[in-house]
């Protein structure tokens, strides 16, 4: 099946000081592929998102590790968020000081699905660790992007709940690359898998084919 | 459809703001905001024009007045921080914080003018003036910082310790450079006290400043305004603890000796001239003076207590909005988020500008363009304040972290930013309160009939015992709000270095 590449990398080094926090020599990804990212915490995994959403930044949704969240406004106007672009700015202001009730309604749902029922008009300071993350994964929603890149966007979630989470970023992206530390996760949910290892792609294949050694290479290495 | 937000930090801050924004509203009904001035235009323009050729030579004993204000500054900050440190550490003694509280809640003019009619115009005047009412600040921020600092190191200690070594080897370690920073923050704030005391004749900046505004020399004036501001502006090149031996035995040197200092004359101010006048040399019996102390009491009070403080309220709390609407318009001048690099040191030079010219001296200047009226009280306080607290929240806003794909201009404004400072802010801006309302009450001064005005009044009437009588009413206002803002304070969420607000 033909593929056009969304992002393709060649050659990029990237260091902070005398250190190398990134150097690929050859990545593409194309539309329709599901990437997990896995490595050790400093691996790179990080830096090679962010390199990634240098390419095309205004087709990705990112759900960022510190979740960049504001946290004295609700759930409502941080899932909100996602959508600014595509208001005018008086909209937006109007909506910050009385939410419409339109998108009121579809955030609502949207929360129902995140499973975040009940707790639209709730500041994100009085929330869990996990309801904290899925409303930052509801912001990445909202922003009907393209392309959706995760940092760890599951960490604070149970499994049962990160497989459907997962599931829906999926259907709802047709680019998907997530960082993430769930071995089982990764294979179950992913078409392909990419390892890092101080700041090299040390491993790169479909997950049909990974074998548990291949994975252990990684994190024991 | 009804939506209700009831649960978020957000409509929690909102109401509170509206609250103030809607109280602010309301006295802006019953201020007087008369243009009273002739022509304001044709003033500003030869302001402006002033401003634009400063004359540096017109000022007969120019650097005298600079090293007064110097020295007068220098000395009084230590002294006071000496007394202050010494408080803060039985800051725990609810005597000694109502004492504090109450030497703070009192201007230094105020004290000034007191201590104007014992010392006469003289060092010990200035000195004092300054001196007092810092002692209760430093006290109270000195303590402040030795409850936050770090307690670990201390429950380290072997418990057989004495008091004295555990302080002097934990606790006056951690706590010191935060001192350090205030006390240096808190010797600017002295500059501004010390220059404005010119203005009831101490040979300092603020009384050549008050001559040249008045008889209309306005390059005169903006050479001294300019003068200021460089002194504020280099204070972190010049002002190094190494060298303060030097300077304070410099200023010692340079401050004017002498002085007519009389016991008798002490003696009279404490037990004659401050007792209620029924009272002198009364023979009535103890009740029957007790019943003409009340009825001295309220006469004064109704004939001008209750429309000082009243006034004094009013233009409080149109000021403590206009501070805060100002600081929110102007911290992203200051703000990496907003500005870039080249913008962001013009908008601090406008900042600094504003917050380096005394409440006083800013509106004195606004009351010759504008008239006596409360317009230029609210101008100039609002002014001052919003740019001290714009200052701060603009670099509160530099220390936040944002997501890479966050929005930008009004959007990012009013969706990332403002909800994130917006608690800090409104921690400030109530820290400032307290401030706020004691420079209200020094503003009557200028002609604006908030409680300094009568309370100039009664000194120039030789009238102490009402002037007393007043300024114990002006401290007592300013402790109460003093304790309404930190009620609101810790209603919100304190943050740490919201006292550097608080000058």
């Amino acid at each position: 099946m033909y593929k056009p590449a969304i992002f393709e990398l060649s050659n990029q080094r990237i260091s902070h000081g005398n250190q190398t926090l990134l150097e690929v020599e050859s990545l593409t990804i194309g539309q329709h592929e599901k990437v997990a990212l896995i490595g050790r915490s400093g691996s790179g995994k990080s830096t090679l998102l962010r390199l990634l959403r240098s390419q095309a930044p205004k087709a990705c949704a990112i759900c960022p590790q510190h979740l960049g969240l504001v946290p004295s406004l609700s759930v409502f106007h941080n899932i909100y968020m996602g959508a600014l672009h595509r208001h005018p700015s008086w909209f937006n202001l109007l909506n910050l000081i009385k939410p419409n009730p339109k998108i009121h309604k579809q955030i609502e749902a949207l929360c129902a699905v995140l499973e975040l029922d009940g707790k639209t008009s709730t500041s994100v300071d009085r929330l869990s660790g996990g309801q904290m993350q899925r409303t930052a994964l509801g912001r990445a929603l909202y922003q009907q992007a393209d392309i959706f890149l995760g940092d760890e966007p599951v960490s604070s979630v149970d499994s049962h709940q990160a497989q459907r989470i997962i599931d829906i970023i999926n259907e709802a992206h047709t680019t998907v690359v997530i960082a993430l530390h769930d071995q089982q996760l990764a294979k179950s949910h992913f078409n392909r898998i990419i390892g890092l290892h101080q700041g090299r792609i040390v491993l790169d294949t479909t997950s049909d084919q990974v074998t548990e050694a291949d994975i252990n290479a990684i994190y024991q290495a | 459809m009804i939506i209700h937000t009831g649960g978020s930090t957000a409509s929690g801050l909102k109401r509170t703001s509206l609250w103030f924004i809607c109280i602010a509203a309301a006295c802006l009904l019953f201020a007087d905001l008369e243009i009273a001035g002739s022509d304001p235009w044709l003033e500003l323009g030869r302001i402006g024009l002033g401003l634009l050729t400063p004359n540096f030579f017109a000022t007969e004993s120019l650097w005298q007045a600079l090293f007064n204000t110097l020295a007068f500054a220098l000395v009084g900050v230590v002294i006071a921080n000496i007394f202050g440190f010494m408080l803060a550490l039985v800051f725990h003694w609810p005597l000694v914080r109502y004492f504090c509280s109450a030497t703070r809640a009192i201007h230094e003019l105020f004290w000034a003018l007191i201590f104007l009619q014992i010392f006469g115009l003289s060092t010990v005047t200035g000195i004092l003036a300054i001196a007092i009412p810092y002692s209760g600040i430093f006290a109270k921020v000195y303590a402040e910082i030795l409850e936050e600092s770090d307690q670990r190191p201390q429950q380290a200690l072997p418990p057989q310790r004495s008091l004295v070594s555990a302080f002097f080897y934990t606790r006056l370690p951690i706590a010191l450079p935060h001192f350090k920073s205030y006390c240096l923050y808190r010797l600017e704030c002295g500059i501004r006290s010390s220059a404005i005391l010119g203005f009831i004749g101490l040979p300092t900046l603020g009384f050549h400043l008050d001559t040249a505004f008045k008889q209309g020399h306005y390059s005169q004036a903006s050479a001294l305004l300019y003068l200021f501001f460089i002194l504020i502006a280099t204070m972190k090149y010049w002002m190094r603890f190494k060298l303060a031996p030097i300077y304070l035995i410099s200023a010692i040197y340079v401050l004017p000796a002498g002085g007519e200092f009389s016991w008798p004359l002490l003696l009279r101010f404490i037990t004659e001239d401050i007792i209620p006048s029924p009272l002198r040399m009364s023979e009535e019996p103890l009740l029957a003076q007790l019943h003409t102390v009340t009825i001295w009491c309220w006469s004064l009070l109704s004939q001008q207590g209750v429309e000082g403080i009243l006034n004094t309220l009013i233009l409080s709390l149109i000021a403590l909005v206009g501070s805060g609407l100002i600081s929110l318009t102007m911290f992203p001048l200051v703000s990496r988020h907003f500005s870039n690099r080249p913008a962001r040191g013009l908008g601090q030079a406008a900042l600094v500008v504003f917050r380096s010219i005394p409440e006083l001296i800013l509106a004195f200047i606004c009351t010759l363009i504008l008239g006596p009226s409360m317009l230029p009280a609210i101008l100039a306080l609002s002014l001052h304040n919003g740019a001290i607290i714009g200052f701060l929240v603009g670099q509160y806003s530099n220390t936040l972290r944002l997501r890479d794909d966050a929005c930008s201009g009004l959007n990012l404004y009013f969706y990332e930013v403002l909800p994130r400072i917006y608690p800090q802010f409104l921690a400030f801006l109530f820290y400032r309160w307290e401030v706020i309302m004691r420079e209200t009450a020094i503003l009557g001064i200028l002609g604006i009939h908030t409680l300094g005005f009568y309370i100039d009044s009664a000194f120039e009437d030789l009238r102490f015992d009402r002037a007393i009588f007043l300024i114990m009413i002006t401290a007592a206002l300013n402790m109460l709000i003093d304790a309404l803002s930190r009620r609101l304070r810790s209603r919100i969420h304190l943050g740490n270095f919201e006292r550097m607000a608080n000058c």
